[in-house]
């Protein structure tokens, strides 16, 4: 969570650091993309209806996840509003690092790939320990996927490329709205619908919603305001984050210390973006004077120390953070649904914030469509929460792990990571045990009420209840053809659509001599296969061979039975 | 005769390393240092090896 949070001026910090830069270098005449307002407050009809206006889907917040929502929905027919209390992209970058199954959403969502183009691939890190580099590394991304494993870009271009996806679908003539200064100030919740009052900059307006999702980030004043449980971990201890333009001649690796000379005691890290923006990360510890540690004078001082008293550079960003490991008990509270940082919140070690949000809203458009349109039991929206407290376990789990390797909280804790550590240099046998943060991989939902019947001959990568794994396909990838909607995908063997309730599982017939990556993903040993994909791409059951019946069964199951 | 493995051998690393900090939960130092000094001498018997044994104190040694 951001505490703290500042902003320096556009002229940047006059002081010794930007020596090196020329004048109007740092004067900077471009704004920066979130000093611009992107959906500027506009008075909407809905401010003097009386009765007052209702809307299927109503979306609290345009961050990320809220974006995403919206997208995901108006591509499904779903007229949706978002209202945001501010008309502007991410101040400063926060997120960095979004990883494959978020690119692939994004993909879905048609916005990955301004995202990709600009984004900074990466492999390759270095691990310090002490004043010693202990080793290097580099993660070899599996081949024959879309996406790469993770790209680095600043969160506010991740959101201005998802506000252009909303504006083309408003060409197109979907009903997708962003409404800015436009803050949700008080919640009344119904049986059949939620009511809202929203404060503008002209005073203030009721509408109701059938569906409420709140995507109002880790204070969520929608939790707040329905008085709901937040609980989890409270990590003790402050990061200063800061983003820093500079022209240096770094690799594009990430860069890790532990217990570095130039912050005694604590980490750091070092990591490129795009545009000349690196993000620097420093551990100060827990008994700290924030105002203090924001003050330029103190900040310019560490980063010097750091990056050397020759390196010029500008900050772009600075803010003192802590964070907490914690998640609603449940995502879901009638008519209101919980997505992003409001229903769960991260360390930032594994990227795991804006990467599992994405996630959460790709498990719940389907879903909720489904029910708008009458095909499916209200009670399929429970398993949205089911599926995504998994998710959200497993994710608190991986990044408390690393949260607690970066920052030992005992005696002999700290002696086993310095001992991990010691032995990395020159024994690759540690490596793995030295957490820095590991990379965000999609969960599997092994065990949800919602798959089908698994088939123990075809390869464990592809079992039910995970993402498909994308591998090439046609002139193309198989996730470009698969996504938005229930289909089949039948390998080497002819299959016939199914429908139940209004709803039918189109086949993609796939020939294996054709695709050899699919053979290894798909296949295995086995000769042919059949699998039944839900609209979000998670396996949902998968046999070697089906009859309609049999496939009728699994769709409905997918669908909540 | 086998050599020592240098190269990791751990399924689950993380999952290892985290159980192995919960066996330290609520311990003070001293009971920390005992208990591990148990796990070694528990190890070492499982190992048996004189050999690997004295690889496995160079590498410890080395590496400090
Ligand atoms: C230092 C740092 C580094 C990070 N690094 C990564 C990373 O590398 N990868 C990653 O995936 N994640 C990372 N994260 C996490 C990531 O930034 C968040 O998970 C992400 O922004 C969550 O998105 P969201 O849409 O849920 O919430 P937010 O982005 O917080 O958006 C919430 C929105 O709701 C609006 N809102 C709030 N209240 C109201 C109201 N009453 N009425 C109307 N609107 C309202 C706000 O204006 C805001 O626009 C990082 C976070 C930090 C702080």
């Amino acid at each position: 969570m951001l505490r703290g949070d500042r902003r320096y001026g556009e002229r940047g910090l006059k002081t010794g650091a930007t020596a090196g830069l020329s004048e109007n270098k740092w004067e900077r005449p471009v704004k920066k993309i979130f000093e611009i307002p992107m959906y500027p407050y506009a008075r909407s009809t809905d401010q003097d209806a009386s009765p007052r206006a209702r809307h299927p889907v109503v979306i609290i917040g345009a961050g990320p996840v809220g974006l995403a929502a919206a997208i995901d929905l108006a591509q499904q027919d779903v007229p949706v509003l978002v209202l945001d209390d501010n008309d502007r992209v991410s101040t400063g970058s926060r997120a960095i690092c979004f990883s494959k199954r978020c690119l692939e959403i994004a993909d879905r969502l048609g916005a990955a790939k301004p995202m990709v183009d600009k984004g900074v691939l990466w492999n390759k890190g270095k691990v310090f320990f002490g004043d010693r580099e202990v080793y290097d590394f580099n993660l070899l991304p599996e081949e024959g996927h879309k996406m790469p494993a993770f790209i680095n870009l600043q969160q506010y271009y991740f959101e201005e490329y998802m506000v252009d996806r909303v504006k083309a679908l408003q060409a197109e003539g979907k009903e997708i709205e962003i409404r800015g200064k436009n803050k949700v100030a008080a919640i009344g919740t119904h049986d059949t619908h939620v009511t809202l009052e929203i404060d503008t900059p002209e005073g203030s307006y009721n509408l109701d919603a059938d569906w409420l999702i709140a995507c109002d980030g880790a204070g969520s004043p929608t939790r707040r305001m329905l008085g709901k449980d937040f609980v989890g971990r409270v990590f003790e201890d402050n990061f200063l984050i800061a983003d820093v333009v500079m022209e240096a001649d770094f690799p594009t690796e990430r860069w890790f210390w532990f217990d570095p000379p130039f912050n005694k005691g604590q980490s750091a890290l070092l990591h490129k973006q795009p545009d000349g923006v690196w993000r620097i990360d420093l551990q100060l510890g827990w008994d700290i004077d924030k105002e203090k540690e924001m003050k330029p004078e103190n900040i310019i001082p560490r980063l010097k120390a750091m990056l050397g008293d020759d390196v010029a550079f500008e900050l772009e960003w600075v803010s003192i953070y802590t964070f907490q490991c914690r998640r609603m008990e449940d995502f879901r509270h009638g008519r209101v649904l919980f997505a992003g940082d409001s229903a769960h919140q991260v360390s930032p070690f594994g990227a795991r914030g804006a990467n599992s949000g994405l996630q959460d809203t790709d498990n719940l458009c389907w879903k909720l469509k489904l029910v708008i349109d009458g095909k499916a039991d209200e009670s399929l929206l429970d398993t949205y929460s089911v599926e995504r407290v998994y998710g959200a376990d497993e994710n608190i789990l991986n990044s408390s792990r690393s949260t607690d390797f970066i920052t030992p909280k005992s005696t002999v804790s700290k002696l086993l990571r310095d001992a991990v550590l010691d032995l990395s240099e020159e024994n690759r046998f540690a490596r793995p045990l030295v957490n820095s943060g590991r990379l965000s991989v999609p969960c599997v939902y092994d065990g949800s009420s919602l798959n089908g019947p698994d088939e123990g001959q075809l390869p464990e990568c592809s079992r039910v209840g995970s993402v498909l794994k994308d591998a090439p396909f046609e002139d193309g990838f198989l996730l470009e053809k698969i996504g938005g909607k229930f289909q089949i995908l039948a390998i080497n063997c002819a299959i016939q659509p199914v429908t139940t309730n209004g709803v039918t599982a189109e086949v993609v017939q796939i020939s294996t001599p054709d695709e050899a990556m699919i053979s290894v993903r798909y296949l295995g040993k086995a000769k042919t296969a059949v699998y039944l994909i839900r609209p979000d791409q998670v396996i949902a059951a998968r046999w070697l061979t089906a009859d309609s019946e049999t496939l009728t069964t699994a769709l409905k199951q997918a669908m909540g039975g | 005769m086998a050599d020592l493995i240098t190269t990791p051998n751990i399924p689950n690393a993380d999952d290892f390393y985290a159980e192995l900090l919960a066996a330290h939960d609520g311990l003070e130092d001293a009971a920390s240092n005992a208990l591990n000094a148990r796990l070694l001498l528990t190890l070492s018997n499982h190992i048996g090896d004189r050999k690997i044994l004295s690889e496995a104190l160079e590498v410890a040694r080395a590496a400090g």
